[in-house]
């Protein structure tokens, strides 16, 4: 089937069985492959992205789910070059080490601020808690998304 | 900036257009022979590319330290997961197809497997370390007790993966996850039979390690570059989370056990350790893992009499290797509770035996070695004591809090003649273009390699960073700098790349081109183990606040205070960044992830059912860093990667004792332990016995 959805803002329409990973349309069809696979079952995060402003995990999601859908990846986060703000701070307070959890862990935290522009130190807890980090500790992530409170 | 952008390459990312998917079979029994591999007649195999042991043109080894373990198998069968055949496919679906159409047969070993430590009779090396007497000392009170330390996986959340490209000539070349491209290099050459320019390994942007990037990587290139071979065209073989669980190299497992005999004031006579390590069915690194294990086993004590001896055994479970503190971490374990029991026998506080234990300027370790400089034991203990939070007490009646301490050190770079063994090479050369390029085989694995190496060439070279590069990490164009390993980057690499960027200062062309020579003033004997073990120690104290529910048996570790010194913290946030995540693993190791085991397999190898801390069961972790120059390190820095992964845990088992009132000497204390000592305890029953 073709499923046709807008990612980052731009209009795509890709020819792919409707059970096709949502993780594998964007990596090996769109080359957006800033979208990782850490385990292709739903439990470490690396492959969150934005369907319609909700944190998903991409390697869950079928093609056909996305139909007309804004799906957002991680190379949509930056506008014209200008880094977000919770881009910024991730590299300002050491927020990403090994950066293979960045990109999920980013729009997790992106979505949790959308919705909840000042949340408390717990709040991002949860918020994050569908996102494994193994390199930091977690401690300088809260740091970088408590620092984008609005 | 590229890992916040999507843009980072990491090995799965890289579009190789023409690449085939490469799949490893691998064995389903722990122990027995290979009778037959059969390939399905009615399959098409015309589009497939089948690799056995047979079609390896070099030695069919991975060359490490013994040689023992077969890049595939050929008859006999040692582990479950162990490799058997490679094969490739043109789209993921036939090769899916085939692996289904493949069959092993095999032949049951007479003699059962060996899957538990104590069951063993293989000995792979022992090691025994003695100072002074223990036999003839005489202590009025003397303490045993015995420790086990569990498997741990290093879950790097990028799982393993290569790509390989047949060459020209016969070479091939490597990208891949790596810690240690010249590792991998060498293994490449010993077993498809080929000379150092046709071998080039390319370190693809790399998604943590842990250690676990240090030998496994030899094996998943080895496979890669068979594949590539006989396909003709590139081959991709990327892990998925179960293989990687399931087959790659985990935390030595262990049992230590401690005879300490003090006088009636606390003094310290002797220490008498044993341990064992479980290397797992091929020997790998294990080794080297067991000298850091003994070498560490006295903790940061001062004791006059030791004997310490260690041995590492084989059984029929995956091999056992490289993770983040490389043994120290399990004998450190052991030997910070053991200082609670003794204290608890003693009944005086054990932060008063600590003080009255521990390592000071001019002291001597187990092996000799004298301590002349960056001696902080004293200084990281009243450090972290300080910035302790208040003790807070439970508001909830089923949940107990309590507060446990620990002190360690880390031996910074490889073990004795290691360094001076390996004779570790960088370069830094000066550009057309007014900018300056490090050359050098060390990996960036997220602990900031690159950012450390470029600050130090730059203040070097008195220029600004943005003038200093680093050059791929090829063996084509980079010298080996050693393996990315031992807490020995930024101390002993990092020396060479501030010698070689000073020499260069001020000149416009050229190269400067730095080898690592051991400074004359270090001793050491690999056949009695006298000596100074490393060029230095890093230290640090941990404290750790839990919460235990009586209910549930849960640990939560709500606090975590580490005060480390580390010489000088080149990049502070990095360096506090190395200190969180490495105290979080500890945490895991020491409460939630366990491994277990049927017939040789890993049961959880799945990340649904082997469990890593998340944001919610993260501490909230504070960290001091201390600066106590090590004069041998740049700027003086000494190692810091390792040292986070050795104090949470003895910190964590002795605050449960604080909540609780019990003894788990072992970890994971997960909650059917610990839930299993508290109803002990209710029966009036002891956990374990505090003999004499």
């Amino acid at each position: 089937m073709i499923v046709r959805f807008t990612v980052n803002g731009e209009k795509a329409a890709v020819e792919a069985p409707g059970s096709r990973r949502l993780l594998d349309v964007l990596r090996e069809e769109l080359a957006l492959t800033g979208t990782k696979e850490g385990c292709g079952e739903g439990e470490c995060g690396a492959c969150s992205v934005l369907i319609d402003g909700e944190v998903v995990n991409s390697c869950l999601v079928a093609a056909g789910q996305v139909e007309g859908s804004a799906v957002t990846t991680v190379e949509g986060l930056a506008t014209d070059g200008t880094l977000s703000p919770l881009q910024q701070a991730f590299i300002e307070r050491g927020a990403a080490q090994c950066g293979i959890c960045t990109p999920g862990m980013l729009l997790a935290a992106h979505a949790l601020l959308a919705e909840n522009p000042r949340p408390s130190e717990d709040e991002v807890r949860v918020g994050l808690a569908g996102n494994l980090c193994r390199c930091t500790g977690y401690t300088k992530i809260f740091d970088a998304v408590l620092a984008c409170r609005t | 900036m590229a890992k916040v952008t999507g843009a980072a390459r990491y090995t799965d990312d890289l579009v190789i257009a023409g690449a085939w998917y490469g799949k490893t079979i691998r064995s389903t029994v722990a122990r027995g022979t290979i009778r037959e591999i059969t390939f399905d007649p009615g399959f098409d195999w015309s589009h497939v590319v089948v690799v056995t042991a047979a079609d390896i043109p070099g030695d069919n080894v991975v060359h490490l330290i013994r040689d023992d373990q077969p890049a595939l198998a050929a008859r006999a069968i040692r582990h479950q997961g162990e490799p058997i055949l490679l094969i490739a496919a043109p789209d993921r679906a036939t090769l899916q197809a085939a692996e289904r159409h493949v069959r092993v047969a095999y032949e049951p070993d007479p003699e059962p497997p060996v899957l538990t430590l104590d069951a063993a009779t293989e000995t792979y090396t022992t090691i025994e370390i003695a100072k002074g007497d223990v036999a003839s000392a005489k202590a009025d009170v003397v303490v045993e007790r015995t420790f086990r330390v569990g498997l741990q996986e290093q879950l790097y959340i990028e799982p393993q993966g290569a790509i390989a490209y047949p060459g020209k000539d016969g070479g091939v070349t490597v990208i891949g996850s790596l810690q240690c491209p010249y590792y991998v290099h060498r293994a490449l050459k010993r077993a498809l039979k080929l000379i150092d320019q046709q071998v080039v390994v390319i370190q693809a942007e790399t998604g943590g390690g842990f250690g676990g990037k240090e030998e496994y990587p030899s094996i998943v290139a080895i496979h890669a570059a068979l594949l590539a071979r006989k396909a003709g065209r590139p081959v991709r073989l990327i892990y998925d989370r179960h293989e990687d669980l399931a087959a790659t190299t985990k935390r030595h497992p262990g049992v230590i056990r401690h005879r300490t005999g003090v006088k009636r004031d606390g003094t310290l006579i002797f220490q008498d350790i044993t341990i064992v390590l479980d290397g797992g069915g091929y020997c790998t690194l294990t080794p080297v893992v067991l000298s850091r294990a003994a070498i560490h086993a006295t903790g940061p004590y001062a004791c006059p009499n030791v004997r310490i001896r260690a041995r590492a055994v084989a059984t029929n479970t995956p091999p056992n290797g490289a993770f983040r503190g490389f043994g120290a971490p399990q004998s450190l374990f052991a030997a910070e509770l053991m200082v609670e029991h003794v204290a608890e026998r003693l009944g005086v506080p054990s932060l008063d035996l600590r003080r009255q234990w521990m390592l000071r300027l001019g002291d001597t370790t187990a092996t000799g070695q004298k301590l002349t400089e960056s001696v902080s034991a004293d200084v990281v203990l009243d450090a972290a004591l300080k910035a302790a939070p208040a003790v807070r007490p439970s508001d909830r009646p089923t949940v107990r809090r309590g507060r446990g301490l620990s002190l360690v050190f880390h031996g910074s770079g490889f073990t004795g003649s290691g360094e001076k063994k390996l004779g570790g090479t960088v370069a830094v050369e000066a550009l057309p273009d007014g900018t300056f390029r490090i050359l050098t085989a060390s990996t960036e694995i997220g602990q900031g390699t690159k950012t450390i190496f470029c600050q130090l060439a730059a203040d070097a070279l008195g220029v600004p960073i943005d003038r200093v590069t680093l050059a791929p990490q090829d063996t084509s164009l980079v010298p080996d700098s050693g393996p990315t390993v031992a807490s020995r980057t930024a101390m002993i690499v990092g020396g060479l790349v501030q010698q070689a960027a000073a020499e260069l200062k001020g000149r416009r062309v050229g190269k400067v081109e730095k080898s690592y020579i051991q400074p004359d003033t270090i001793h050491w004997d690999d056949q009695t183990y006298r000596g100074d073990a490393y060029p230095v120690y890093a230290w640090a104290a941990t404290i750790a606040d839990v919460e235990v529910d009586t209910v549930t048996g849960e640990v939560r570790v709500t606090d975590l205070v580490t005060a480390v010194d580390c010489g000088k913290a080149l990049h502070p946030v990095m360096a506090e960044g190395q200190i969180e995540g490495g105290g979080l693993q500890a945490v895991g190791w020491a409460t939630i992830e366990e491994i277990k085991m049927q017939d040789g397999r890993y049961l959880n190898d799945r990340l649904a059912t082997y469990i890593i801390p998340t944001s919610l069961d993260a501490p909230r972790i504070r960290t001091i860093l201390i600066e106590n120059p090590y004069s041998g390190g740049p700027q003086g820095a000494k190692g810091i990667g390792e040292l986070p992964m050795d104090g949470p845990a003895p910190a964590i088992i002795a605050a449960i004792h604080d909540a609780t009132g019990v003894w788990i000497d072992e970890v994971p204390a997960t909650a059917e332990k610990v839930l299993t000592a508290l109803r002990n305890a209710d029966c009036g029953l002891r956990n374990g016995t505090v003999g004499s």
